[in-house]
């Protein structure tokens, strides 16, 4: 069991648990502004841009090389930038806090 | 909300893509009214760009739950009505009703035509006697499918048609151990839609994942035999077939829309915020012919993104607000440990300019330019020149072509200006 917590561009702060699956499809499931996942979490697309706070990056691991290759050259791109499709829910996540860059 | 819409009810015929998209935008917009949703598809509406890639590969008893576009309770909490296996077989603008094959009937306010397009199986001689044939379009088919194979002994699968469906679904069915066979009409796969450099580069692919894919190979007839089938091209060269698989190609379920009397060109004709020749009646999705203000001209596609996007321009022109229409169409194709990215609209190129990165393994693009124009991006494991080619049409930037290709430049977003 993992609690996130999605804080959108306009401020709002959403926080929902999950057991499974990745954060990308819990945010769309919550309706979170921002976070459109539309190639459906294949890591195609970028719309599921997140920032994590730099003290939960450690817990979240590294991008795949993918990963950063789409992110790269993001226009809203920051060094804690991640794709949330390519992030699992686990309870090694349980309390971030994630930024949507959209 | 422009005016009050809670004694309304918007009607959505299609829960694909599209459809399921715009039905939750429209509550997000404020639609207070009723929201009903039918589709002739009993399953519970899912992703379908998995269907030729993912959902071929696992094993049929594996959970997809994921793979639903939305989870069941959203559509509780939005009170968003869903009908599935349901066939709607006509509309009468008149009376603003819709009737369905079980004899019912439902009124409208606000109709939503989100039909999508089915497989178009061609005019092949014996075609409609043929065991063991299929196309892709919904997730029955890809169940069917995984069961023939399963059932197959020797698992020779054809597939008639080198497109992307073809080419996907020949990775998908090599990794769970068919022998496949690809038939392209044309000289090239990928014909229609890319630059000779890229369908040299997925046929180099395929052979070296032991596909055979064979070019002008014109279909003529089918023969049934007492098990599978035989391809019969008109060169007459002929194939064994224990399965066959149809991917030529749709054909646009406009039959709604006609028989409405709406207006139709190429798909259904909608303006910029994807309302039809009725006023009340809006179209989202493949089925839509609608203007690409970036390319100025009127376009088909058939594509996530087009759905999506377009579903939530509809939603917001409904509800009153002014909304339209312009999105850099992109796409993408998954096959073996290859992702392609492509991003505009290639059609009427004069030049590419091809890179091939030098410290990379299969990684290129293929750059499309109307005189200094940059059109559109294909990019093979290549994300960064898919990204940066969005943004540099996007932003209309004029490309140094010299510096595009040549490869010693790294792909940044300024060392091509």
């Amino acid at each position: 069991m993992a609690k996130i917590t999605f804080v959108t561009s306009d401020d709002i702060k959403t926080t929902v648990e999950a057991t499974t699956g990745n954060i990308m499809e819990l945010a769309v499931q919550n309706k979170i502004k921002g976070i459109d996942g539309n190639c459906g979490g294949v890591c195609s697309c970028a719309t599921c841009h997140v920032h994590v706070q730099p003290e939960d990056w450690s817990k979240i691991g590294e991008p795949s090389e993918l990963e950063k290759d789409m992110l790269e050259f993001d226009e809203n791109v920051s060094e804690y930038s991640r794709l949330s499709c390519q992030i699992k829910v686990s309870d090694a996540i349980d309390g971030i806090v994630l930024k949507v860059a959209n | 909300m422009s005016s009050n819409t809670s004694n309304l009810t918007c009607v959505v015929i299609g829960a694909s893509h599209a459809g399921v998209n715009f039905a939750f935008a429209l509550r997000g917009q404020g639609w207070e009214g009723r929201i009903m949703m039918f589709d002739s598809d009993p399953e519970f509406p899912y992703h379908r760009p998995p269907l030729s890639k993912k959902y071929l590969t696992i094993a049929s008893q594996e959970d997809t739950q994921h793979d639903v576009l939305f989870p069941k309770e959203n559509y509780e909490t939005d009170n968003i009505i869903l009908s599935l296996g349901k066939n709607v077989t006509n509309i009468n603008r008149k009376t603003k009703s819709i009737f369905l094959s079980d004899g019912s009937v439902q009124r409208y306010d606000k109709l939503i035509l989100a039909t999508g397009a089915r497989a178009f199986i061609p005019p092949i001689k014996g075609i409609e006697n043929a065991t063991n044939i299929f196309s892709i379009r919904n997730a029955q088919d890809a169940i069917d499918i995984k069961n023939a194979i399963k059932d197959s002994l020797r698992k020779r699968v054809v597939i008639i048609g080198g497109g992307y469906i073809g080419l996907e679904t020949a990775a998908s069915l090599k990794k769970i151990g068919a022998e496949v066979t690809v038939l392209e009409r044309e000289e090239r796969v990928l014909s229609r839609v890319t630059a000779p450099e890229m369908s040299v580069f997925f046929t180099e692919l395929h052979s070296q994942n032991n596909v055979s894919i064979l070019v002008n190979k014109n279909v003529v007839s089918i023969n049934s035999l007492h098990a599978g089938s035989e391809v019969i091209c008109d060169d007459n060269t002929s194939f064994k077939a224990d399965i066959l698989i149809i991917g030529v190609g749709v054909k646009v379920n406009t039959e709604l829309a006609e028989q409405a009397g709406l207006e139709i060109d190429n798909g259904i004709k909608v303006d910029a915020s994807g309302k039809t020749s009725d006023d009340d009646i809006y179209s989202i999705g493949d089925c839509t012919y609608h203007f690409n203000p970036s390319y100025r001209r009127f376009i088909r596609l058939e594509s996530v993104q087009n759905a999506v996007d377009q579903a939530k321009v509809a939603a917001a022109a409904v509800c009153g607000k002014a909304a339209t229409y312009d999105t850099i169409p992109w796409f993408w194709s998954d096959q073996y440990d290859v992702k392609l990215q492509m991003v505009g609209l290639s059609q009427g190129y004069t030049e590419t300019i091809k890179r091939i990165e030098p410290d990379k393994e299969k990684c290129m693009s293929v750059w499309y330019f109307k005189d200094d124009k940059l059109l559109a991006v294909d990019a093979v494991n290549n994300a960064k020149a898919y990204v940066l080619g969005t943004r540099f049409i996007q932003n209309k930037q004029k490309i140094d072509k010299s510096k595009l290709a040549d490869v010693s430049i790294p792909i940044k977003p300024t060392s091509f200006l």
